[in-house]
C-alpha cells in the first residue's frame, strides 16, 4: 500500500513536472505576442510583425508538447487516482471539463488560423486571432487554478453519506478566496519565464552577431516585461499567497517557513538553514528576528504557530522537500528582480547591448525561471500533504484500489523513456526555429 | 439529465473517432500502400497538419465523462490500466513520428518515423476496437473469484488476456477472440476512412488505386460485420432487446449499413467527399449501435453478483449536471463557430500547403 501511494505520487509528479515546462511558456508568451502584434498595428514597422510570428512558431511547438503531455495528466486522474476521481469528480470535473471546452478548442483552432491565415484575414483579424489565443491560454490557467484552489481550500461542496463530494454551489468555485491570488501569482510567474526566454534569445542573437536588430528588440522587451512581472510576482501576489497559506493551512505555513518551535513573540524569517528532522530543528540557520510576523500580519510581535503546535499526522509528510522548494522559489525570485533591475538600468544608460557579461548571464539564466515555477508548484502540492482535498480527503485514500505498485512502476519507467525522446524532439524543434531566425518564412 | 450528458459525451467521442480515426487510417494506408517518397510525404502531411486539433476532442470527451459520470471514469480507467497507458504512449509516439519526420532530409530518418507513425496508428485503431469490444462484452466487476469480491463492486482489474481467450469465461481478459474481431473491424473501418481522407485531401499518385483498395477492404468489412453480429448474440444475448423495445433505435444500425453498402460504389463517385461521408456514417453507426444496444448500461457485468454500471448509478448529482448544461451549451456553440471558420480556411488539397510548425 505504501509503495503504491509512493509510485502513484511519483508518476504524477514526474508527468506534471514535465508537462508544466510547456504551458508556463505559452501563457506568458501569448501576451508578449499580442504586444508585438499590437505594436505592429500601431506603427506598421515590419520588425514587430516578424517578432510576433517568430514567437508564435515557438508557441506552437510548446502548445503541441503541452497537448501531448497533457492527455496523460487527465487520464491519470482515472487510472492512478480512481478513488479520488470517483469521490470528487462531480466538482473538479466541472472546472476540468470547462477547460477542455473553452480553452483547448479556442487555442487549437486559432493557432492554425494565426500561423496559416495572415494573408487571408488581414492584419486586424490576425491581431484578433492572436488575442483569442492569449485568452484561451489564460482561461486554461484560470480553470486549472480553480481546480487546484478547490483542493487547497474546498468550498461550495456537500459530502453525501457514501463519502462522495457533490457540487452545492457552482459560483463558489470561482469566488474561492484561494483562487485569485494563486491565479495572478501563477500567470506572473509564467510571464517571468517567457520574459527570460525572449530576453535570452535576444542576448543570443546579439552575442552571435546575427539578426542583431531582432536581438536588441527581444532583449529590450524581455528585460522590461521581466522586471515588471518579477516585481509583481513578489509583491503583492507572493505576499498575498503566503498570507493565504498562513490563514488556511497554518501547519503548512510552519513547515515551509521552517518554524519547528513556536516563539514567544514575533517569529523570525529564515533565509538559510537545513531542516534536521531527527532533532526537529534547523541546522546552520541564518534568520532575521520578527520579520515573518511583520510580513504576515503587519505586527512585529504576533505569535506564529510552529510545527510543535500540530499533530504529526496534520503536518506535510515531506518537510525538507517542502522547505527547500519554497526557499529555492523565493531565493530565485529575488535573484530575478536583481538581474532584471540591473539589465533595465543599463538599458536606460544605453549600455546593455554591449555589456557582454550581463548578456551571457541573461542567456544562461533561462532554465532558472522554469525551476522557480516548478518549485513554486511543489510548495503548493507538498504543502497540501497529507491531503488531496485539504482537511477532508487524505492522499492515501485517493489512489486506485485495483492498480498494483508494480504496474505503476512499469508505466512510470515507460513515461520516463518516452518523455526523454519527447524532450529531444522539443529541443530540436525550438533550436531549429531559433537558428532560422525571425525573418525566416518557413513554418 | 443523465441521458442528455450521455448523448453529448457519446457525440464528442464519436467526433473524436471520426476525426482522429482518419488519422489512424491514414497511418495504416501509409504503412502498406505508400511507395514513392512524394506520396509518403503528402500522405503524412494530410495527417500531420491536423492531428493536434483532433486530439482536443479526446481531451474534451474525457473531461466531460469525468465531470458527468465520475464513478464510471474511475472504474474503467483504473480497470483498464495497462491498455490505457499503452494507448497514451502510442498517441505520443505517433505524434513524435509525424513531427520528427520532416526535420531532417535524410531517407533512413524519414523511413524510421514513417514506420513509427504507421505502426502506432495501426495499433491505436486495433486498441480502440478492442476497447469497444470490452465495453460491449462487459467485465468481471468487483473482481469476483469463487463468489468472493476482491474489490468494491464497481471496480475491476482486467488481465491483458487469460489462457482460454474466451469472452464467455468468468474472468475475461482485455484480449479475447471476440474483442479481437471488434478490433479488426475497427482497423478495417479506419483504413477505409483514412483512404477516403487521402483521396479527399491529396493528389497522391495512388488515389485511383486506393479506390479499389477501399472496395476490397469493404468486402472484408462486410464479412467481419456478419461474423460479429453472430458472435455478438453469443457474448451478449440481450443485445437486441433495446431495438425491439424501442424500434426507433434501428436508425443507428441503418446508418451503419447505409455507409457500408454505399462504399461498394466507391469507384463510381464523381466527388471525393462522398466516400469520406460514407465511411463517416460507418463509424458513427457502429459506435451508436453498440451504445444503443447496451443503454442505459455503460459497462455490463460478467458475473451475477455485481450490478452493471449504468448512466444512473455512476452519475454525479442532478445539480452538478444541470449547472454543467449551462456552460456546456455555450461551449458547444462556440466550438461549432470555430469549426466553421476553420473549415473555410482549410478546405481543399494539402499538397501545396506549408507543412508543420
Amino acid at each position: 500500500m505504501e509503495d503504491m501511494i509512493f509510485y502513484d505520487r511519483l508518476q504524477f509528479a514526474f508527468t506534471i513536472t514535465f508537462h508544466y515546462i510547456f504551458p508556463q511558456l505559452t501563457m506568458g508568451l501569448s501576451l508578449i505576442i499580442v504586444y508585438y502584434k499590437w505594436r505592429f498595428l500601431k506603427t506598421n514597422i515590419e520588425k514587430y510583425n516578424n517578432a510576433a510570428k517568430f514567437f508564435m512558431k515557438i508557441f506552437a511547438v510548446n502548445f503541441t508538447m503541452g497537448v501531448v503531455t497533457g492527455i496523460p495528466m487527465e487520464f491519470q486522474f482515472g487510472t492512478n487516482w480512481a478513488k479520488f476521481s470517483e469521490l470528487t469528480g462531480g466538482i473538479i470535473g466541472q472546472t476540468l471539463a470547462m477547460e477542455g471546452l473553452f480553452s483547448f478548442f479556442l487555442e487549437s483552432s486559432f493557432l492554425a488560423l494565426f500561423i496559416f491565415g495572415e494573408k487571408l484575414m488581414g492584419q486586424k483579424l490576425h491581431f484578433l486571432t492572436g488575442f483569442l489565443i492569449f485568452l484561451g491560454s489564460w482561461a486554461s490557467g484560470y480553470l486549472i487554478l480553480a481546480t487546484n484552489a478547490w483542493m487547497q481550500h474546498p468550498v461550495g461542496y456537500e459530502i453525501l453519506d457514501n463519502g462522495k463530494f457533490v457540487l452545492e454551489n457552482f459560483s463558489k468555485l470561482f469566488s474561492n478566496p484561494w483562487l485569485l491570488p494563486a491565479f495572478l501569482h501563477n500567470q506572473l510567474a509564467s510571464l517571468v519565464t517567457s520574459s527570460f526566454v525572449v530576453a535570452s534569445i535576444g542576448a543570443f542573437y546579439i552575442l552571435r552577431n546575427k539578426s542583431i536588430e531582432y536581438g536588441k528588440l527581444f532583449l529590450k522587451t524581455g528585460v522590461i516585461f521581466g522586471l515588471v512581472s518579477s516585481l509583481l510576482l513578489a509583491f503583492p501576489t507572493g505576499d498575498w499567497n503566503a498570507k493565504n497559506v498562513a490563514k488556511y493551512q497554518p501547519a503548512t505555513f510552519a513547515a515551509m517557513e521552517g518554524i519547528f518551535e513556536t516563539e514567544e513573540a514575533g517569529a523570525e524569517i529564515v533565509l538559510i538553514g537545513q531542516p534536521d528532522m531527527i532533532h526537529k530543528r534547523l541546522d546552520n540557520k541564518i534568520a532575521v528576528p520578527n520579520i515573518l510576523s511583520f510580513l504576515t500580519y503587519q505586527d512585529w510581535n504576533k505569535q506564529i504557530p510552529g510545527m510543535d503546535q500540530f499533530k504529526e499526522e496534520e503536518l506535510p509528510d515531506n518537510i525538507p522537500a517542502l522547505y527547500y522548494s519554497y526557499h529555492i522559489m523565493v531565493g530565485l525570485g529575488t535573484i530575478f528582480i536583481a538581474i532584471m533591475a540591473l539589465a533595465v538600468f543599463f538599458l536606460w544608460k544605453k549600455k546593455l547591448y554591449t555589456l557582454k557579461p550581463l548578456l551571457w548571464a541573461i542567456m544562461f539564466l533561462v532554465p532558472f525561471p522554469y525551476i522557480a515555477n516548478i518549485t513554486g508548484w511543489y510548495t503548493a502540492e507538498l504543502g497540501r500533504q497529507p491531503y488531496l482535498v485539504y482537511g477532508l480527503l487524505k492522499t492515501s485514500e485517493g489512489v486506485s484500489p485495483t492498480v498494483s505498485s508494480g504496474n505503476t512502476l512499469f508505466t512510470l519507467l515507460g513515461f520516463v523513456a518516452l518523455y526523454m525522446l519527447l524532450g529531444l524532439l522539443f529541443l530540436v524543434l525550438v533550436g531549429k526555429t531559433i537558428h532560422q531566425g525571425p525573418t525566416s518564412q518557413k513554418h | 439529465m443523465e441521458i442528455f450528458w450521455y448523448i453529448i459525451i457519446s457525440v464528442v467521442f464519436a467526433i473524436f473517432f471520426i476525426l482522429d480515426g482518419y488519422n489512424f487510417g491514414t497511418g495504416i494506408i501509409h504503412l502498406f500502400f505508400a511507395k514513392t517518397e512524394k506520396d509518403k510525404e503528402v500522405i503524412a502531411k494530410s495527417a500531420g497538419l491536423f492531428w493536434d486539433f483532433n486530439e482536443v476532442w479526446l481531451v474534451a470527451g474525457g473531461a466531460l465523462l469525468f465531470m458527468a459520470f465520475p464513478t464510471f471514469y474511475a472504474s474503467v480507467f483504473s480497470g483498464f490500466y495497462l491498455p490505457l497507458i499503452m494507448v497514451l504512449w502510442l498517441i505520443i509516439f505517433r505524434a513524435i513520428g509525424l513531427e520528427f519526420r520532416s526535420q531532417f532530409n535524410f531517407q533512413m530518418w524519414k523511413d524510421i518515423w514513417d514506420k513509427s507513425f504507421g505502426v502506432a496508428s495501426l495499433l491505436l485503431a486495433l486498441f480502440f476496437g478492442i476497447a469497444l469490444g470490452n465495453i460491449v462484452r462487459g467485465v468481471n466487476l468487483g473482481g469476483i473469484e469463487n463468489g468472493v469480491a476482491t474489490f468494491e463492486l464497481h471496480y475491476f482489474f482486467l488481465p491483458l488476456w487469460n489462457s482460454t481467450f474466451s469472452p464467455l469465461s468468468e474472468t475475461p481478459g482485455v484480449i479475447d477472440w471476440f474483442t479481437i474481431i471488434i478490433g479488426l473491424i475497427s482497423v478495417v473501418t479506419l483504413a477505409i476512412h483514412g483512404a477516403n481522407w487521402i483521396i479527399l485531401k491529396t493528389n497522391s499518385s495512388i488515389n485511383n488505386n486506393l479506390k479499389s483498395v477501399i472496395f476490397k477492404l469493404n468486402i472484408l468489412l462486410a464479412a467481419l460485420t456478419f461474423i460479429s453480429l453472430l458472435v455478438w448474440q453469443i457474448v451478449n444475448p440481450n443485445s437486441l432487446d433495446n431495438f425491439i423495445d424501442k424500434p426507433y433505435l434501428i436508425i443507428f444500425p441503418v446508418i451503419y449499413f447505409l455507409g457500408l453498402l454505399g462504399l461498394f460504389f466507391i469507384k463510381k463517385f464523381k466527388k471525393d467527399i462522398y466516400g469520406f461521408m460514407l465511411s463517416t456514417l460507418v463509424i458513427l453507426g457502429g459506435i451508436t449501435s453498440s451504445l444503443a444496444s447496451l443503454f442505459p448500461v455503460i459497462l455490463p457485468s460478467t458475473n451475477n453478483l455485481s450490478e452493471p454500471l449504468t448512466i444512473y448509478n455512476t452519475a454525479t448529482s442532478e445539480y452538478g449536471l444541470s449547472v454543467a448544461l449551462g456552460w456546456g451549451v455555450i461551449g458547444l456553440i462556440l466550438i461549432a463557430i470555430y469549426l466553421i471558420i476553420q473549415k473555410k480556411l482549410f478546405s481543399g488539397k494539402v499538397d501545396k500547403m506549408d507543412y508543420g510548425h
